[in-house]
């Protein structure tokens, strides 16, 4: 017949039943605010997604059992274990596993009962506070299913000895069993495990007081189990990594032989009984058993030990066996996976076998680069990667170069690279070129010899070198507005020289429509937008194959027609209305019922140096993916089936070159911001007052056709009309990361461009977030119009926030030469050392400015297209002629 | 903290085993002597009726501010002599154990008509319409209550709201209901149907085990706080699909694992499967479970036209191999059944003998 045992049986999605044989159970730890300091920062920051990322750590590395603790004087317990607990709930691979509901706090432990759907164990509670709080306490815990740790401690205190220990524990297996009805095997205990090895006598006998009480309370009590936090009993030794994690493997190695069942540990970083070093082993055993240990002596042992070892940082295992292979696999293993570390030693290897030194590059170093692009074509290798296979690749041709040069002396007419050559440039005015360094990493990591100009290259520049050099390709790339026209420009260049190669364009601010509508028609020997850098290999294999070239051309060139027919249909479709009437619908906002709240100074304040450190917290690392061409939510992304393993060690990267660069002070933050007085005094114009000196911002206004309760947004309209009366403020800022081009330089030297690419996407997202951080700061403590904020890094992604901080250039403001009088009220250029370009461009390229609006209705939007009556209105508020009114307000003409 | 604490303070706390008593007897040893049946499907019968909005709305509802057509709960107070006579017809088929009509009878669930103000009326109104039912059956067949007696168990439905997954896939975090709303909605429920006379309490078509963990903590606190002996519990949770796991996501034994602290009467399963795709469940369930177990399927899976065609002798023959193999104690039949099943089923297990429950040890080894 089917026979039932009273094993201790929990559950999350699956169960864990703890059965006779069970090994000893861990009980992961590093969720617990009080005992991980990563752990802790993240709930305080509200970053509850990153939060799961240690969970899902302990999960992986072997918990059976997850420990959560929010005891923390700084949160509210009961809001965080809820939010936490209901958030692991959703993720599947870490609900699998049972939840211990740890907590001093009986309010929090019975939120965190609410939230679980198996059965958990509740840490813990105990009679230290009296007989009858603590059967109140059971019956709750029982009336939720849940297990119990029965903390060994009464109304005179925690349990130190080893008979106050027992005498506790079986005091409370009686009440629960006999009065609460509590399941014997539901009962877990805790004898206290305290720190030993302290130097104060008493201390000494400590773990074997634990050990002993173990014993007798599975003799008396077998179904009951006995559970303990081990790294309190090294507490002495924090800091010593190797001496604590020697000290609690040799504390459960004894434990468990007396019948410990569970413990609170971090899992993954307990070594192996038999794997610690002897004599070590030995000083431990000795401490924790308190043997030898008169007046201390084991214990000045274990000290004096300690001080020789170096808390060694656990090395990972690399392997090497790939080295046994034969040059061409090591090379091509090195490029696959991205190792420089043997490079040079094998291109030399690979160089003496080969009868000329460019036979290496075409042969093993080629087909190695091929395995890196199929595999990058098949979605099998990301970005990143390629980047770093690139990297060794060029350090590889740099050991050969030399070599060739020496061939091509001796023998001019035999060595002629026939690789095609592609020439790449940001154009004039324009600072930004990360998207440009990786189509030229992946390009050349497909076999083309890559000319890179740089930045704000000159169209003359562009295409006498491009003739002189007799490329094949010219590819394109900007991020601002102003560079669209200059791509224009150079397009229509190329048809008045007459050239013949096709041209590329790319970039941020690029699109197919825009290339469709505006650059194609300029030049007719093929322009083609590339998405990204993925699709640049093909697009240029195609337009280099004599086959393919007509025929992809046509295709393209069929495929904007239809672009531009489409486009032209658009827009008569859409309706609008008369600036006159999109005036009139401007946002209602009552002003009598506001009072605009008063900057805390006028003027400008500057930031010199400020602490990276901080500015850290508040990067978006959204975009910083997207620019390595991973897509996805962050955090989530870092766990994802396809991607997430090479998005973690991107990541990872990202963060320890990030240590560096915060530790030796490679980058400076410089900001500026500033308040002033304003009013509107038109529907789009609004005075800024700086002490005593005018000066007039001009803003456009939507004039699409809205539906009727949707106003026609102007930025002006944020700010309170003279006639009300009221003192109102605007804001501005701009923000800047220096220092960037010696790392550069010398990243461009060592022919790493993985690190180049990536400490310039790091500086981007340090501005962006300095400038998350000035914002809030504005909001509450320059500005001061919101008393308290507790926002999330995440909400303050998504814009939760009150007020807003638009660019000069991007969609609620379009005009760029706003920024000129954003820069004169700031000082900019002096007081956060930036300079504009002729196409408005800051530099440095991780610079951002804008003004603050604090009004509560203030928001985000487009302008989107203006129709000519506002057009003549605003060059005439501007003072333009046609040609400059034309050549800034293109994005938003028809 | 909550009144359960209030409550435990209280000096005189009795400890209740569920299922003990002079009704608890009867029913533990109707089921050492047979397997019991337990009824079918409501809703499926109610839709014979063909009922209109003005035949549920019923005098009382006439002038009421929402449509009430589909509430199938609200007629054991419209319809009291429909839903009786559905209930005499499972009894007549071979029923021992009739489901009350209160599959939605929370104030949650009820809020989808605003009706929620009702909640405890219609679980009075379902458990008496159950009661008057075995009357009527017993009166008009002769039938013993005492050596064939007939049992009424409170349907506790699993509401509209899960307190273990966000309806907004965009933040996981979020809860449409919190643990202390649903199960004060369930408290209000059980009150309903203890003061209306059911014999049993049937947690059923559980699909999110933290809704069922709250209706056994709004279960335990009713009888703590009304001092009376505590009816048997049923547990029946739903396995949604051939992964072998709860909508929440639990396997069969973490779901049994996460309910054992009911000290159930039986576990078991219901609805989503047909028998056929529920036997290695029941299978599993049957060998883990240290209570009776029970297994009411549908009528197999819908058809296209989302209707259940499993035949009676089908349904039924599943079940007999269930039954043989010692798998169960209770069985019966969820949505797409009907007396014609219940007779069927009831016929070919009546013979069977049930199954016998495990030892339960006293020590580990």
């Amino acid at each position: 017949m089917n026979t039932i045992k009273p094993y201790l049986r929990l559950s999350g999605l699956e169960p864990l039943t703890i059965r006779p044989e069970t090994n000893f159970i861990n009980i992961g730890e590093r969720t617990n605010v009080t005992g991980s300091k990563k752990f802790a920062r993240l709930i305080r920051e509200n970053k509850y997604e990153e939060a799961l990322s240690v969970a899902r750590q302990q999960v992986e590395n072997g918990a059976q059992v997850l420990d959560v603790n929010m005891d923390d004087a700084l949160l509210d317990g009961v809001q965080a274990m809820t939010t936490f607990i209901n958030l692991l709930q959703s993720e599947p691979d870490i609900a699998k596993i049972p939840v211990m509901i740890d907590s001093s706090k009986f309010s929090v432990i019975e939120a965190g009962l609410k939230c679980v759907q198996g059965k958990c164990i509740v840490n813990s509670i105990s009679m230290k506070e009296g007989v009858e709080k603590f059967i109140e306490q059971a019956y709750i815990c029982q009336s939720f299913g849940a297990a119990v740790v029965v903390m060994a401690f009464d109304e005179q205190g925690q349990a130190d000895t080893l008979e106050r220990r027992v005498n506790i524990c079986t005091q409370a297996y009686d009440i629960l069993v006999n009065e609460v009805g509590f399941a014997p095997q539901d009962i877990i205990f805790d004898p206290n495990i305290f720190a030993i090895a302290t130097g104060i006598e008493e201390h000494n006998n400590y773990a074997v007081d634990f050990i002993e009480a173990t014993r007798i309370i599975k003799q008396k009590m077998p179904l009951a189990k006995v559970s303990g936090g081990v790294s309190n009993v090294s507490f002495s030794f924090r800091g010593n990594e190797t001496v604590r994690e020697a000290m609690h493997s040799v504390f459960l190695y004894h434990a468990i032989k007396a019948g410990m069942d569970m413990g609170i540990v971090n899992a993954g970083q307990l070594v192996v009984y038999d794997e610690i070093e002897p004599a070590l082993r030995i000083l431990c055993e000795d401490v924790i058993l308190n043997r030898n240990n008169t007046n201390n002596e084991a214990t000045e042992k274990l000290i004096q030990f300690a001080e020789t070892v170096k808390a060694k940082g656990k090395e990972i295992k690399k392997d090497d066996a790939w080295r046994n292979t034969s040059v061409q696999e090591r090379l091509k293993h090195a490029l696959v996976n991205g190792i420089t570390d043997y490079i040079e030693a094998d291109s030399e290897e690979a160089r003496l076998q080969y009868p000329k030194p460019l036979d290496v590059i075409e042969g093993p170093l080629m087909d190695g680069m091929n395995v890196v692009g199929d595999l990058f074509g098949s979605g099998k290798m990301f970005l990143p990667q390629v980047v770093k296979s690139a990297r060794v690749m060029k350090k590889s041709v740099a050991w050969l170069t030399p070599f060739i040069e020496e061939e091509k002396k001796n023998n001019p007419v035999a060595q002629q690279g026939g690789a095609a050559k592609v020439l790449l440039a940001t154009v004039k005015g324009d600072v930004h070129d990360i998207g440009k360094n990786i189509v030229g990493v992946v390009l050349a990591c497909n076999g083309y010899d890559i000319l890179d100009l740089g930045v704000m290259v000159p169209s003359d520049k562009i295409l006498d070198t491009a003739i002189k050099e007799d490329v094949d390709i010219i590819g394109l790339s900007g991020l601002i507005t102003p560079s669209l026209d200059e791509m224009v420009h150079v397009a229509r260049e190329m048809k008045r020289r007459n050239m013949q190669q096709p041209l590329l364009i790319g970039g941020a601010t690029t699109s197919r429509m825009h290339t469709a509508v505006r650059i194609a028609p300029e030049y007719d020997n093929g322009i083609v937008h590339v998405l990204d850098a993925s699709r640049s290999v093909t697009v240029a294999g195609s337009l280099l194959n004599k086959e393919q070239k007509s025929n992809f051309l046509n295709n393209i060139s069929t495929e904007y027609k239809k672009l531009r027919e489409d486009f032209g249909n658009k827009r008569s479709a859409k309706p609008y209305i008369s600036f006159a009437a999109a005036e009139a619908n401007g946002v209602k906002i009552d002003w009598e019922a506001y009072i605009p709240p008063t900057p805390t100074f006028l003027g400008t304040k500057s930031f010199e140096d400020y602490d990276l450190n901080e500015i850290r917290q508040y990067i978006d690392w959204a975009p910083f993916f997207i620019a390595w061409e991973m897509g996805g939510r962050f955090p989530d992304l870092l766990h994802d089936e396809v991607i997430g393993k090479e998005a973690t060690k991107l990541y990872n990267d990202a963060n320890v070159l990030l240590n560096k660069i915060i530790a030796e002070k490679w980058l400076t933050p410089k900001a500026v911001l500033g308040f002033y007085k304003a009013k509107k005094i038109a529907p789009d114009t609004v005075i800024v007052d700086d002490n005593g000196e005018e000066t007039a911002l001009q803003f456009l206004r939507q004039q699409v056709k809205k539906t009727a309760t949707e106003p026609n947004i102007s930025l002006a309209d944020f700010i309170a009309p003279a006639e009300t009366g009221l003192q109102d403020y605007i804001g501005a800022f701009a923000v800047s990361i220096h220092g960037i081009e010696p790392h550069i330089e010398r990243f461009q030297q060592q022919y790493d461009d993985y690190n180049k690419i990536m400490v310039q996407v790091l500086a981007d997202r340090l501005a962006e977030a300095f400038t998350e951080l000035l914002h809030k700061k504005v909001r509450t403590e320059y500005w001061a119009y919101i008393s308290s904020e507790n926002l999330t890094n995440e909400e303050l992604i998504k814009e939760k926030y009150v007020g807003i901080r638009p660019a000069p250039g991007y969609p609620a403001c379009p005009d760029h030469t706003e920024k000129y009088k954003l820069f004169y009220l700031l000082n900019a250029s002096e007081k956060a050392g930036i300079t504009l370009t002729e196409s408005l461009a800051m530099y440095p390229a991780s610079s951002v400015c804008g003004w603050y609006f604090s009004h509560p209705q203030s928001r985000y939007f487009g302008i989107g297209r203006i129709k000519e009556d506002q057009y003549e209105d605003y060059k005439r508020r501007k003072g333009w002629d046609d040609d400059e009114a034309k050549r800034w307000l293109r994005p938003v003409l028809e | 903290m909550d009144n359960l604490l209030n409550t435990l303070l209280e000096e005189d706390r009795p400890n209740f085993p569920s299922g003990a008593g002079d009704f608890g007897k009867d029913i533990y040893t109707a089921l050492q002597e047979r397997i019991l049946i337990i009824d079918g499907a409501m809703g499926t019968m109610i839709q014979r009726y063909k009922l209109t909005e003005a035949d549920y709305r019923g005098e009382r509802f006439k002038d009421w501010h929402t449509d009430v057509k589909g509430n199938n709960d609200l007629l054991c107070i419209t319809q009291p002599q429909i839903i009786k006579a559905i209930h005499k017809e499972y009894l007549k088929a071979g029923a021992d154990i009739i489901e009350t009509n209160t599959f939605s009878s929370t104030s949650i669930a009820q809020a989808d008509y605003d009706m929620q103000s009702l909640a405890y009326e219609l679980n009075v109104a379902a458990a008496k319409c159950a009661r008057e039912a075995i009357e009527e059956y017993n009166l008009s067949t002769n039938n013993d209550q005492l050596s064939t007696p007939k049992f009424v168990a409170g349907a506790i439905g699993p509401t509209n709201k899960t307190l273990s997954l966000s309806p907004d896939v965009n933040n996981p975090g979020y809860r449409a209901v919190s643990f202390d709303e649903v199960s004060n909605a369930y408290y209000e429920q059980v009150k309903g149907l203890v003061d209306g006379g059911v014999d049993i309490l049937l947690i059923e078509t559980i699909f999110d085990t933290l809704n069922a963990k709250a209706a056994i903590y709004a279960i335990k606190k009713y009888f703590r706080n009304t001092k009376q002996q505590q009816l048997p519990i049923m547990i029946s949770g739903t396995i949604t699909d051939a992964s072998g796991r709860t909508l929440s996501g639990q396997t069969l034994e973490a779901f049994y694992v996460s309910v054992m602290h009911a000290k159930p009467l039986s576990v078991g399963l219901n609805c989503a499967l047909g028998a056929k795709e529920m036997r290695s469940h029941i299978e599993e369930l049957s060998s883990i479970a240290a209570c009776y177990t029970s297994a009411y399927p549908n009528a197999g899976l819908p058809n296209a036209m989302g209707e259940y065609d499993e035949q009676p002798h089908e349904t039924a023959h599943f079940i007999e191999d269930w039954a043989k193999e010692g798998f169960v104690n209770i069985v019966g039949g969820c949505c797409g059944t009907t007396p014609d099943h219940i007779r069927h089923i009831a016929e070919s297990v009546k013979d069977i003998v049930p199954r016998k429950l495990p030892v339960v040890a006293e020590a580990l080894l």
